[in-house]
């Protein structure tokens, strides 16, 4: 008689698929996953606490690295948070120019996902062609704020930089505008392709329940059939002003979240179309602030749509410089809880297709 | 040449042979040192980059940089690894890919061996290259290689009988397994033309064999981050990666000769270029094919693999044989 038995597998925290430092153990019976335990925290740096001590500009950097793929979205989600506080107007250039940064941001960050995520399913070149596209807009970054990835560019109350008058903005528009030929590029060699649609087509199902229940947001709420998007749902900055859909499926698989995200960098592209042949020709930067900022004594909330999600923030102020207590509410963090449940009996290749669709970065998770 | 083997060894045959074996070995390391550079190169393009281009002009010495960095790192065993299966492992893996070019013909004329059986010869050595990755997983006692081997396994027993099958279809027009005749019954049409449906399940099974995308899952590298080889590094990890490349050229020749006319020119008319050239250029497509497919596609599923071998490629090149039976019963009743 043949003895068979489990075996504990530890994948990560330097698995090459985990996306950084996620670890996850799993007890496997051959190739099938019995149970997963997820292990947390090796990037823990303790943002929330440290940002106690801080003033609030001071705490703009710090949402550069929580999620650092979409920087200028956690850059936004604070401010935002601080401005509705203190219940100040924003200049229109500003907004504009906000907008502009945020969407390409989450082109960027759609297309980091996109070839990572392709990797973990094996396919080489779509992540090559996808960080080409990513350059550009980081070029067009570094041009606007001096930075590649940790930006810092929002400011309490507008932005820092003004646009580069060397022809920024006709860059952004010859940018967008071969985008679509890139988007086309990526369909026609990924999309399509028979191999990619069986390995995702049925797999890592969840329904709308399990959606809400677990508090998903984002792609992996969209994909159940909910039609939630932060920028329609509770529109903030000028989103109202622009023409876009957010894209929804049912089938709750990686095949409906990788088709959400495709369609997101065509909506996202939209919008920076939009944005750039609206930019009001002239006007300030920042509204007027004191030096220090006190906001009011009070509590709020406010939330934003990242690339993966509903990123949130709360702040309890006493009117110090210095918040009493802020919380973020990383997307990252909570869509990530579904894991477990989602990998039991799936093996090892589901597993990383799976892990990849629900699109963790560990810098947000982890805060 | 081939007379050696049917004549008593002297002392100046043994020399030739040597020599001979000597003159095999250097062409295909010097092959295979070029292949990986060409194949980086050709990598480099479909994707966007530039390839090596640093060492040497063009980059051409890419590859030997690398194999000297290779070799001249610390021999490391791991300490739980089963030793003496773990030293043996790349031996096995890769002295089957070398055996296997004894029986490959160059042109009618030259060839190492020709022996009667040469088609079977070269499928059943080269399966035993799978045990070497078998072993080398087993051996090196890590949970990711095990894994990795235990796919080996499954991979071998599903697409070895596909394989075969496939070529039998060849077997059956030409009436013998020796690969000189085989060739030699393409004079008239290149056996891929009525052979068509063989030659692809021939060369999926191939690619399967070789572990190339799609299937390259005894590796895959992000789901089992290198598969058998995770705890091979330095001079043994050169030569499993070495028995690689080298199975891909003989398998690039076995292609070659049993559906492309081995060295036999597209037209007659084209037969003032020697042989040798023509099966040169054929076995090279067909290495080079596995690194087009590889900047293409992602992998499959272990599972969807195994489906795909016994419920499609199986009954295919089952009804293959039986129609080229009955298409040979019947053109031989005719005749």
């Amino acid at each position: 008689m043949i003895r068979t038995e489990e075996m504990l597998l530890n994948v990560g925290p330097q698995h090459p698929s985990t996306h950084g430092v996620f670890r996850v153990i799993v007890k496997i019976d051959g190739e099938t996953i019995v149970e997963a335990t997820p292990v947390i925290g090796y990037l823990h740096r303790g943002t929330e606490k440290l940002a106690e001590d801080l003033t609030y500009t001071q705490i703009i950097p710090y949402t550069d690295r929580m999620d650092y793929l979409s920087a200028m979205i956690g850059n936004y989600a604070l401010v935002h948070a601080v401005e509705t506080l203190m219940g100040l107007e924003i200049p229109e250039r500003a907004e504009y120019l906000r907008v502009i940064a945020m969407e390409l941001n989450r082109i960027a960050s759609h297309l980091v996902w996109f070839g990572t995520y392709l990797l973990d399913i094996g396919a080489l070149t779509p992540f090559l062609y996808a960080f080409r596209e990513r350059e550009k807009i980081l070029r067009l970054f570094a041009e606007l704020s001096g930075a590649r990835l940790t930006y810092s560019y929002m400011r309490i109350g507008g932005v820092k930089w003004d646009v580069p008058d060397d022809g920024w903005l006709g860059r952004v528009r010859r940018f967008i505008d071969d985008f679509k030929g890139a988007l086309e590029e990526f369909h026609t060699l990924v999309t399509g392709n028979e191999i990619v649609q069986a390995r995702l087509k049925g797999v890592g199902k969840y329904d709308q329940e399990t959606a809400i229940a677990y508090g998903l947001t984002g792609v992996n709420l969209r994909s159940t059939g909910v039609a939630y998007d932060v920028r329609k749902a509770k529109p903030y900055s000028i989103y109202d002003r622009f023409d876009f859909e957010v894209p929804v499926r049912t089938e709750g698989d990686l095949w409906a979240r990788y088709l959400l995200r495709m369609a997101e960098l065509e909506q996202s592209r939209r919008i920076v179309e939009q944005a750039v042949a609206q930019f009001p020709s002239g006007g300030e930067i920042m509204a007027k602030l004191p030096k220090l900022i006190r906001p009011p004594a009070g509590e709020v909330y406010t939330s934003v749509e990242s690339p993966r999600g509903e990123l949130g923030v709360y702040i309890l102020s006493e009117g110090k410089p210095q918040p009493y207590r802020i919380h973020f509410r990383r997307p990252s963090f909570v869509n990530l809880q579904l894991l477990p449940k989602l990998l039991v009996g799936e093996n090892i290749a589901n597993m990383i297709a799976i892990l990849g669709s629900i699109d963790i970065v560990l810098g947000e998770v982890d805060a | 040449m081939r007379d050696w083997l049917y004549e008593p060894l002297s002392a100046e045959r043994f020399g030739w042979m040597v020599l001979s074996i000597l003159i095999l070995l250097g062409v295909l390391l010097f092959l295979v040192t070029y292949a990986i550079y060409v194949q980086r190169k050709l990598l480099g393009w479909m994707q966007s980059r530039v390839g090596p281009n640093r060492v040497g002009p063009y980059g051409l010495l890419q590859t030997i940089a690398d194999v000297l960095k290779l070799l001249t790192k610390e021999s490391f065993v791991p300490t739980h690894a089963d030793r003496p299966l773990y030293l043996l492992a790349p031996i096995v893996a890769f002295a089957p890919a070398f055996v296997v070019f004894a029986v490959i013909p160059l042109t009618d004329r030259i060839a190492f061996t020709d022996i009667g059986i040469g088609l079977l010869f070269y499928i059943g050595v080269a399966s035993l290259s799978t045990l070497g990755v078998i072993m080398g997983g087993w051996a090196s006692n890590n949970k990711w290689s095990l894994i990795g081997a235990m796919r080996a396994a499954a991979m071998m027993i599903s697409y070895e009988i596909p394989l075969v099958l496939a070529a039998l279809g060849v077997v059956m027009l030409a009436g013998s397994i020796n690969l000189v005749d085989i060739v030699e019954a393409q004079r008239g049409v290149w056996n891929v033309v009525p052979q068509f449906v063989g030659f692809v399940i021939f060369l999926i099974a191939a690619l399967a064999e070789l572990n190339r995308t799609p299937f390259d899952l005894t590796e895959a590298e992000s789901e089992l981050i290198a598969g058998y080889q995770v705890e091979y590094s330095g001079f043994r990890f050169a030569i499993f990666m070495l028995g690689e490349y080298v199975y891909l050229f003989a398998m690039g020749a076995l292609i070659a000769i049993l559906y492309f006319g081995g060295w036999l020119p597209p037209h007659p008319a084209l037969d003032f270029i020697p042989g040798i050239v023509w099966l040169v250029v054929k076995t090279l497509f067909f290495a080079y094919l596995p690194f087009w497919l590889q900047a293409t596609f992602p992998r499959v599923r272990i599972d969807q693999l195994m489906t795909f071998s016994w419920k499609v490629l199986m009954p295919l090149a089952l009804v293959n044989i039986a129609f080229t039976s009955l298409v040979k019963t019947i053109a031989g009743g005719v005749s």
